[in-house]
């Protein structure tokens, strides 16, 4: 019997390990070369053009087979879903009191009992569809990318459909991911083995330039670990030394693809596990700013270290995301005005995904951070748009909230994004009760101010 | 994941609840998704916290009162199917549904079911009359500490004053629809989707 199996066990290994040499051959002329250089095939735009030409046919087909049955297809609408008219608190209950009455305006009550229309209708206004919790999970996407988490027709796929979604699901999970786990290990290993190597140089220029050139190499194979098409916009406005760069916040892999073009110095809480190993290690090839846990409070201390750090220009330019939270790409929230008091100039950048190949929000009550990577890697690809935007600086007599705002406005505009004034905090917590006293202050006025008045005749 | 409207949301169900509510399809899936996203609990109800989470509404004065005007008497979930009844009193009324026939049941956003509504934001006891003490503590909230006790109190009156006709101290709603007759409130109660 175990003649039988000798000579066949022989022909497997030996194939495998064929195969496995092939395998490591490819990866490295086709991937990890090209990365070192910076240069590109341009297979990962092939692929990009191949994968939509299949969704459009993918969703094509769904729409007839819902028509085939006279049904209805759930189409996601991003904008919104009702009217809301901009009209202010005054302007409206003003509104409602004159189609009440026959008596004009100056002698008009200061209570009516149909005030409270205004309220109930903006309260069930806002249930029905509100600006700020929307944002807080994947966008809809309007036709299907074969991916079974963005789908919302399942009762549509026909058998053709099925067949094209397994045969995906084999190319995702068989090949994509294995090689985009086994780029990724190789990216994050030669960075933490490379940047510790070069801590043991003295300081100059020489550590310097191999530190950028190790950072970059180790970012692009990490960015070819996502398969992650980018396009970058008016590269002449890269951030330089000295210089704040603030971009909006989708997912921990801005950080990457930001880092693959340009050099950082990152700003963060130090971790522990594997993302500490990391941070250590890199900083001792060229300075990040890593807080402790203690001092990430302490508000005064992080605005002493960051201006330290911009006033020595011999210092990369410090990446910030000064949303703090990660925000699902389809609006800007507010900016903490933390990094706009230092007085630096200000490089904004503004980051758009493309959500037909993969979703790049990370959602972090819904997913952990190793489970949001496996889901990354197991799409299609990640495709982005990173627009540079001219530098900018406070001005005269602008407060750093105005000129946060001011930002915020520019990035929202290159990205096509919606400008929110809402805090991103509202992720986790409740809005202050500073918001509702306003209204409530607004409504008085327009109580009392009529008695002035009438005092006043 | 994304959301899973049409999916959990049955052909049958959906002509229920279009039937009831007046709703068109696509309004109904669009709002179940709403649904869905604001459940965050995803057992098919709605609770008080799940209202409280949309920020335009907990900014809302009156948004305790707009909440509780989902949960039936004593109850702390809401289903869909509640949920939608009360969101189809401010669906816009159309030209065909005002010459109906006077005998099929009142539908859901006729003017005075919108009025009813608007009448038990202040009715907070739920007796169907609005006493001096009710309007009084929905003045309060709606002006927060920005008026004095006295000041409210006489506004309180006066209202009251104006739309009594029975002489019992409280406002019916009866008396309520009277004072209001005029005020276009199949407009102001209204909210029109875009779709």
């Amino acid at each position: 019997m175990e003649l039988f199996f000798n000579p066949f066990d022989n022909l497997l290994c030996i194939l495998l390990g064929i195969s496995f040499t092939v395998w490591f051959t490819l990866l490295l002329v086709f991937i990890i070369v090209p990365a070192i250089f910076g240069v590109s095939f341009g297979i990962r735009r092939l692929y990009m053009k191949t994968l939509l030409k299949i969704f459009e046919w993918a969703t094509l087909r769904i729409e007839r087979g819902a028509k085939e049955k006279n049904h209805h297809l759930y189409k996601p609408y991003s904008n919104a879903i009702i009217a809301r008219e901009p009209t202010s608190l005054e302007e409206e209950i003003k509104e409602i009191r004159r189609s009440g009455s026959n008596k004009d305006l100056d002698s008009a009550s200061e209570f009516e009992m149909s005030d409270i229309f205004y309220f109930a209708r903006r309260g069930v206004e806002s249930i029905m569809d509100d600006e700020v919790t929307k944002r807080f999970s994947a966008e809809e996407l309007e036709s299907w990318n074969l991916l079974t988490r963005s789908n919302n027709n399942f009762t549509y796929i026909s058998l053709r459909l099925t067949v094209l979604w397994g045969l995906g699901l084999l190319i995702r999970y068989g090949f994509l991911l294995p090689l985009r786990v086994t780029l990724a290990f190789t990216g994050v290993g030669l960075l933490v083995f490379l940047t510790s190597v070069i801590g043991l140089l003295p300081n100059g220029r020489m550590k310097n330039f191999l530190s950028e050139k190790v950072h970059l190499m180790c970012y692009r194979i990490c960015v070819r670990a996502l398969t992650a098409i980018i396009t970058y916009h008016d590269s002449e406005n890269k951030p330089k030394n000295g210089g704040i760069c603030v971009a909006n916040h989708t997912s921990p892999i801005d950080v990457i693809i930001l880092a693959s073009d340009g050099c950082y110095a990152m700003v963060g809480q130090i971790h522990g596990g594997l993302m500490g190993v990391i941070q250590r290690s890199m900083v001792k090839a060229c300075p990040h700013v890593w807080f402790e846990r203690s001092e990430v409070k302490d508000r005064h201390l992080v605005a002493k270290r960051l201006s330290d750090h911009v006033q020595d220009k011999s210092k990369l330019p410090i990446l910030i995301f000064p949303e703090g939270t990660c925000i699902n790409n389809t609006s800007v929230m507010m900016f903490k005005k933390g990094s706009f008091e230092i007085g630096a100039t200000v490089y904004p950048v503004a980051i758009k995904y493309d959500p037909r190949f993969g979703d790049a929000f990370w959602n972090s009550s819904k997913f952990g951070m190793v489970s949001y990577l496996l889901r990354m890697m197991s799409s299609w690809a990640i495709v982005c748009s990173v627009w540079y935007l001219p530098p900018m600086s406070r001005e005269e007599g602008e407060d750093a909230v105005q000129f946060a705002n001011r930002v915020k406005a520019a990035i929202a505009r290159q990205g096509g994004l919606v400008d929110l004034l809402w805090d991103g905090g509202l992720k986790r917590e409740k809005v202050k009760d500073t918001f509702k006293e306003e209204q409530q202050k607004l409504y008085s006025k327009m109580l009392v101010g009529t008695q002035e008045d009438r005092s006043r005749s | 994941m994304g959301s899973r409207a049409s999916t959990l949301l049955r052909e049958e169900e959906i002509e229920e609840i279009k039937k009831e509510t007046g709703f068109s399809h696509s309004q109904i899936t669009r709002l179940y998704s709403r649904f869905t996203s604001l459940d965050k609990g995803e057992n098919g109800t709605l609770s008080r916290e799940d209202f409280q989470r949309i920020p335009e509404l907990a900014i809302n004065p009156l948004g305790d009162r707009i909440i509780n005007a989902f949960f039936p008497e004593g109850e702390d979930q809401v289903n869909f199917r509640g949920f939608m009844r009360t969101l189809a009193h401010f669906r816009p009324i159309e030209d065909n549904e005002k010459n109906k026939n006077p005998t099929a049941s009142e539908p859901l956003n006729s003017r005075s079911n919108k009025l009813l509504f608007a009448f038990r934001l202040y009715d907070l006891d739920r007796d169907d009359k609005i006493s001096r003490d009710e309007l009084l503590q929905v003045l309060r909230m709606m002006v927060g500490v920005n008026i004095s006790d006295e000041q409210l109190g006489s506004i309180a009156d006066r209202t009251i004053q104006e739309a009594d006709t029975n002489g019992d101290s409280c406002i019916s709603f009866q008396e309520f629809i009277k004072v209001l007759e005029k005020v276009d409130v199949e407009q102001k109660m209204s909210i029109r989707f875009l779709h």
